[in-house]
């Protein structure tokens, strides 16, 4: 590139009257992401979302040192205790995220700073990845520590029964619900029906498919491929190992996340925003 | 500019809007005007890619406000002032809006000195807001980007009578230096005081467009006298078709100066004379849209 220099053109050049067309630079990606994640936290119910991680981190690590019989103070039950509450939140910060320019319906100021809503549900998806993976590190942070402290309580070895294999696949466990709210979200648009509609999809259905699987025995082999909760569970075990595994989880990813989220998108892009 | 061609919008059973066409022209103050759901709100949100057309286009200066690079810098937007997330503060909400254009925190001071809001009333969460204050973060924000083109749907709404005499000598001004500004409004005495050029949408067509003289003109000529029936009488001989009208005033077609010649040719003397402008935005407005007006104005 060769550097040129600018002369400052005199300013006679301009006249006031002919308003002069400034040259814009689209807006960068990175700008936006950091948008998304700052919108996911600087409402009331972001900010004590995020406050709730923490503390209910420290909440399970104090339960389990106080509760736990002395053979349970292992990293795995630490890490139990502090998964539940964050697979319960992080899904709903996915939603919220998505849902609250249509309830809140600050969409109408964010899809007319950035029309390409594309691009904008793209960045909170990131936004929301980000926000999954440090949630995770921290909750593993705290789970380590109250470990250590809790041996150290009880008297006993400090147990790290969580290999190195399995702490990924329970963030991919984690990452999994925080798609299925995020997916839910694009495609319902609505913060109490995705809400709802999450809970229904996490707690009601596996109860039915558990259910259909008992009674009809072609389910049960079905089942694995189509269940995303007993897919999520396997990851929250550190148990899918096989490709059949992986490929069962495969299709539950697919069935319940790319499909929707790509029919979800198509008419998020012409939606009305009102 | 706003260049709006051919617009149409429909939806299951009935069109929204229907084959609009109109612009909005650099150094003027455009009113955009109608009764309730005729299509204004429609309109505006096609023009910033809210709403899919079903045919037709709008364009900013040219562009597809779609294609704008950085949208927020080119034209301001508010549509509506209650449509903010309620549980961020209002200075967050604009610092959300200036890091999106990229712009530096500082102005997001300015705006909000700029429409009044304190310090403390900016810490405050939207959904404590009143209207009047939403309205002057709506407009903080759609003056955040240093635009050049404003669409604003009812921002006088809910301001205090100070308020609106502020938004009426900031969108003047703005529109002196080159801005093109699009306003839609009920309160028609703002629309008549602030638009260079009035746009008037019924049932979702285009019922006048002009500018405000020559649609004014158009609304004829009313006349006060101590007997108006004298007075109408003497302009029926003259000619001139008139109405009586309940107030004890007199409306016609014909300009001013030609009354004031039949009442004086007929002894009559007048107490008001003027062109019908004044009560004038209110009447044309009401008689143009006639046909669309819920209530079916008995005329």
């Amino acid at each position: 590139m060769t550097a040129t220099t600018v002369s400052p053109t005199t300013s006679t050049d301009i006249t006031e009257a002919a308003p002069v067309r400034r040259t814009a630079r689209p807006i960068p990606t990175a700008r936006l992401i950091k948008v998304e994640l700052r919108k996911m936290f600087n409402t009331r119910s972001g900010f004590w979302m995020l406050i709730s991680i923490g503390a209910l981190s420290v909440i399970a690590t104090g339960a389990v040192i106080i509760f736990a019989p002395d053979s349970a103070v292992t990293y795995e039950n630490f890490a139990a205790a502090i998964g539940f509450p964050m697979s319960v939140i992080l899904p709903m910060i996915a939603i919220l995220g998505v849902t609250s320019e249509w309830s809140q319906r600050s969409g109408l100021t964010t899809f007319t700073l950035v029309p390409s809503r594309g691009r904008v549900i793209g960045a909170k998806a990131i936004a929301t990845f980000l926000v999954g993976i440090v949630s995770m590190a921290v909750a593993f942070a705290v789970g380590a520590l109250g470990n250590l402290a809790g041996s150290t309580l009880a008297g006993v070895d400090t147990v790290w029964d969580i290999s190195l294999a399995t702490a990924p696949q329970i963030v991919l466990g984690n990452l999994v619900g925080m798609a299925i709210g995020f997916t839910l979200g694009v495609v319902l648009r609505n913060s109490a029906a995705a809400i709802v509609g999450y809970f229904v999809v996490s707690l009601v259905l596996p109860g039915i498919l558990a259910l259909l699987a008992s009674v009809r025995e072609w389910f049960y082999d079905l089942q694995p491929w189509i269940d995303w909760n007993y897919t999520q569970v396997s990851l929250f075990e550190g148990a899918t190992n096989t490709t059949k595994e992986w490929a069962m989880l495969g299709s539950t990813t697919m069935i319940w996340i790319v499909v929707p989220l790509v029919v979800g998108l198509l008419f998020l892009r012409r939606s009305e925003v009102k | 500019m706003i260049t709006v061609e051919s617009l149409t919008r429909r939806y299951a059973g009935f069109t929204a809007v229907d084959n609009v066409s109109f612009t909005a022209q650099p150094g003027r103050v455009t009113g955009f005007l109608g009764p309730n759901g005729a299509g204004k709100s429609t309109t505006m949100r096609v023009m910033v890619g809210l709403t899919v057309p079903t045919s037709g286009t709008a364009t900013i200066n040219g562009e597809r406000f779609a294609d704008l690079p950085n949208p927020g810098l080119e034209v301001g937007v508010l549509l509506d002032a209650s449509a903010q997330h309620a549980g961020r503060t209002g200075r967050e909400i604009l610092s959300v809006a200036a890091a999106t254009m990229g712009l530096p925190g500082s102005r997001v001071d300015e705006m909000l000195e700029l429409v009044s809001l304190t310090p403390t009333e900016a810490k405050r969460r939207v959904r404590n807001y009143s209207l009047g204050m939403r309205q002057r973060l709506g407009i903080a924000t759609a003056l955040l980007g240093d635009p050049k083109v404003l669409i604003l749907d009812e921002p006088a709404n809910g301001l205090d009578p100070a308020g609106i005499r502020w938004m009426r000598d900031l969108l003047t001004g703005f529109a002196s230096q080159g801005g093109t500004v699009l306003l839609s409004s009920h309160l028609l005495h703002e629309i008549e005081v602030i638009a260079d050029d009035l746009v008037v949408i019924g049932n979702g067509k285009i019922v006048a467009s002009g500018t405000k003289e020559e649609l004014l003109a158009a609304a004829g000529t009313l006349a006060r006298s101590t007997s108006p029936r004298d007075l109408a009488h003497a302009l029926e001989q003259a000619g001139i078709p008139s109405t009586l009208a309940g107030d004890g005033s007199v409306r016609t077609d014909a300009d001013p100066a030609r009354v004031g010649t039949v009442a004086l040719t007929a002894g009559i003397a007048l107490t008001e004379l003027r062109s019908a402008e004044g009560a004038g935005l209110e009447d044309m407005f009401l008689s143009l849209t006639a046909d669309t007006q819920r209530e079916g104005v008995a005329a």
